[in-house]
């Protein structure tokens, strides 16, 4: 066991696997010589050589498209875009391509490539470095989803990631990238893709979050306590495939449903967990189930960012509404 | 000028050496010692209002700034004969002079970097697009702005920036073709700073030059010092008169050194070297062209020790108004998104409001207890 934080466990993982497989390939902008941005990458070419860890010139639709001959030829690419909201040109590569290879030649060439983004805002940056635009991805047929919220969950997802045999979309939680430690273990180990994470036992309300919300999460919750309202914690860790099995047990139990997330609240992950609570658990639901999203605008620049974020007392008010229907 | 010093050739366009000598006479610009000295003191002052900002940000009163430190002579060279009314500039984001000479204020600037969106519109700016974060997605506008200039028979010109990074993408390559395509006036100017980043041109493309990209596209283009204000003033000349005049979009590569970090968020020591970097520093631009001013008793390190002085004084006078004056209301996150006010947008406000009292109230019973 070693203490790590999220930075360090997806380096962790990255590490493990390209000396595990010698198909594993990692690239990007500024991911060789200086090691990514945030450092995600960091020593990785020095331990692994220019051929598999290396700089890509700038263009993120080639740097998917490439990755996806790569996958076809056996390769395990795990590309890096730098922030979520450079990924629009290369959306065309993912959505046309990367997703579809598979369906399209009935299973004979399959992309299993991994793109990691950092997504999300509060590190106070310029335009286009705040967005959680993972709906987008979700609502495309023929991907995968994940986003960690713990460094332990980060190494364990992308490990399973890297060994799927379906393109994931990575979105890595930039504001908590240091900001969480804790022990991980530095032997190889999977997380299921697929299956959320009950993070905290209660009886009152069901509060559903991922990536950095998690923990904005969890202080709300303990302001609610003071209040008497017992919640229970689930941290999705993937967006699609949705666990609804964990979901819809929570809700049918709690009868009410709080979604937390920093996505525009409108077409979003949080509308689909509004559906499953209606579909699936109709008929115990107390409370109409409800949203804690951003609004259906930009994500603001730093002096008005405030306005835009989920913090732990707007997610109370929200809640306490909830949980006094 | 695009014959002789054609892009195959690989040849840079220079006109004085890094003393400030001029050593092609035949190229040296048609320009009045007055524009000149203008064009270093407002260089200067460009140097000086980037350097202050990475003082502000290392105070924690500016967030994240990319410095343009190293390559004013390239954007001086438009802002010496852009025409402020007419002519069109899309940015990429290290063209600081130009900026200032096509009326964006010095709080317009630290607005930006301290993250309010009233800064990113040059409010009082004619005909100049905002800075374009996500890399080279800005040229295909300037392609639609050519396009509507030359509709409207408007005889001026885009001219329109990108860095060498910005050329990897597909972007760039689109904008060259359909600019040539449709010949329309617009000068495309990639400031060839040797990193994107981290990532140095030979990683970045795998021609010797980036002029030479034009002959693919059937258009013109020339290699430039971009650190030789008389060079990048010739080229620059050179290139807006074939496009005003309606014979097509122009490359110009302007060869120069980004000095500073790529933004205040970068260490450039793990990617370059410090002998580097002084290697470079002979070619600064501010220092050849005060070679040539001091040369011609045009200006004096007393002079220039008088100026900075007052520039020091204005520009902290300057971001001292702004951070007296800042603010940021609710209304101004939803207010610019589309031409109405739509229900969701309105509903989502309210609701915050409604959190706001709650807020208020809840920490009035705190206090209270």
């Amino acid at each position: 066991m070693k203490i790590m934080n999220i930075v360090k466990s997806i380096n962790n993982a990255l590490d493990l696997m390209l000396r595990e497989n010698n198909k594993v390939v990692v690239y990007g902008e500024d991911v060789g010589v200086e090691g990514g941005v945030f450092r995600v990458t960091e020593d990785l070419q020095k331990k692994h050589g220019v051929e598999r860890v290396f700089d890509s010139p700038l263009a993120e639709s080639t740097i998917v498209g490439s990755a996806i001959g790569m996958a076809i030829a056996g390769y395990r690419p795990v590309v890096e875009i730098q922030f979520s909201g450079f990924a629009y040109p290369a959306l065309d590569q993912i959505i046309s391509h990367m997703a579809r290879m598979r369906n399209r030649t009935r299973g004979k060439f399959t992309s299993p490539v991994v793109v990691r983004m950092p997504y999300g805002g509060g590190i106070n940056a310029l335009e286009m470095h705040s967005e959680s635009m993972e709906a987008f991805y979700a609502h495309t047929p023929g991907l995968k989803v994940v986003i960690p919220s713990t460094p332990y969950d980060a190494k364990g997802l992308l490990i399973s990631a890297i060994e799927s045999d379906d393109p994931i979309i990575f979105m890595e939680p930039k504001r908590i990238y240091r900001a969480i430690k804790q022990e991980v273990p530095e032997e190889k180990y999977a997380i299921p893709i697929g299956k959320a994470k009950v993070l905290k036992k209660g009886n009152d309300v069901t509060m559903i979050a991922y990536g950095a919300m998690i923990r904005e999460c969890q202080k709300a919750i303990v302001m609610a306590e003071k209040e008497g309202v017992d919640v229970e914690l689930i941290d999705l860790r993937t967006i699609y495939p949705l666990d609804k099995e964990t979901i819809a047990d929570s809700i049918k139990k709690t009868g009410r449903v709080v979604f937390v997330a920093e996505e525009p609240t409108s077409f979003g992950v949080g509308s689909e967990i509004m559906a499953l609570a209606n579909e699936e658990a109709f008929l115990s639901l107390e409370a109409p189930p409800k949203r804690v999203t951003g609004f259906d605008t930009i994500v603001p620049y730093p002096q008005g960012e405030h306005f835009y974020m989920q913090t732990p007392e707007k997610i109370l008010f929200e809640l306490l509404e909830t949980a006094r229907f | 000028m695009f014959e002789v010093y054609h892009p195959v050739k690989g040849e840079l366009f220079e006109v004085i050496d890094n003393k400030g000598n001029i050593i092609n006479q035949e190229w040296f610009p048609e320009i009045d010692d007055s524009t000149v000295l203008k064009a270093y003191k407002d260089m200067l002052f460009a140097r000086t209002v980037d350097l202050m900002i990475v003082s502000y940000q290392r105070q924690g009163r500016i967030y994240t700034y990319p410095p343009n430190y190293g390559q004013e002579a390239v954007s001086q060279a438009v802002a010496s004969q852009v025409d402020v009314e007419n002519d069109w500039v899309v940015p990429a984001f290290r063209e600081l002079p130009l900026y200032l000479a096509k009326g964006a204020q010095l709080r317009d600037v630290f607005l930006m970097y301290m993250g309010d969106e009233k800064g990113a519109s040059w409010s009082e700016s004619k005909r100049m697009l905002p800075i374009s974060v996500p890399i080279a997605t800005q040229l295909p506008h300037a392609v639609g702005l050519g396009y509507a200039l030359k509709m409207d028979k408007e005889k001026h010109v885009v001219y329109a920036f990108v860095g060498d990074g910005g050329t990897s993408t597909g972007d760039f390559h689109e904008a060259m073709n359909f600019a040539q395509v449709w010949k329309v006036p617009v000068v495309f100017i990639v400031q060839n700073n040797q990193f994107a980043i981290s990532v140095p041109f030979n990683t970045q493309s795998g021609a010797d030059t980036i002029a030479v990209k034009a002959m693919g596209y059937g258009m013109k283009g020339i290699r430039v010092d971009g650190n030789d204000f008389f060079a990048m003033y010739s080229a620059v000349r050179d290139a807006s008169d074939y496009a005003r005049e309606g014979s097509g979009p122009v490359l110009i590569e302007a060869v120069t050194y980004r000095k500073g970090a790529h933004t205040t968020s970068d260490d450039p020591y793990k990617y370059r070297t410090k002998e580097e970097e002084e290697e470079w520093d002979k070619k600064d631009p501010l220092k050849r062209l005060k070679y040539y001013l001091m040369e011609r008793e045009l200006w004096n390190n007393k002079d220039e020790e008088l100026l900075l002085k007052t520039f020091k004084k204005e520009i902290d006078q300057a971001f001292l108004d702004t951070e007296n004056s800042m603010s940021y209301e609710l209304n101004e996150v939803f207010d610019h998104l589309y031409a109405d006010q739509l229900g969701d947008l309105i509903r989502q406000k309210k609701r915050y409001k409604e959190f706001m009292e709650w807020k208020a109230k809840r920490q009035e019973s705190v206090q209270n207890k």
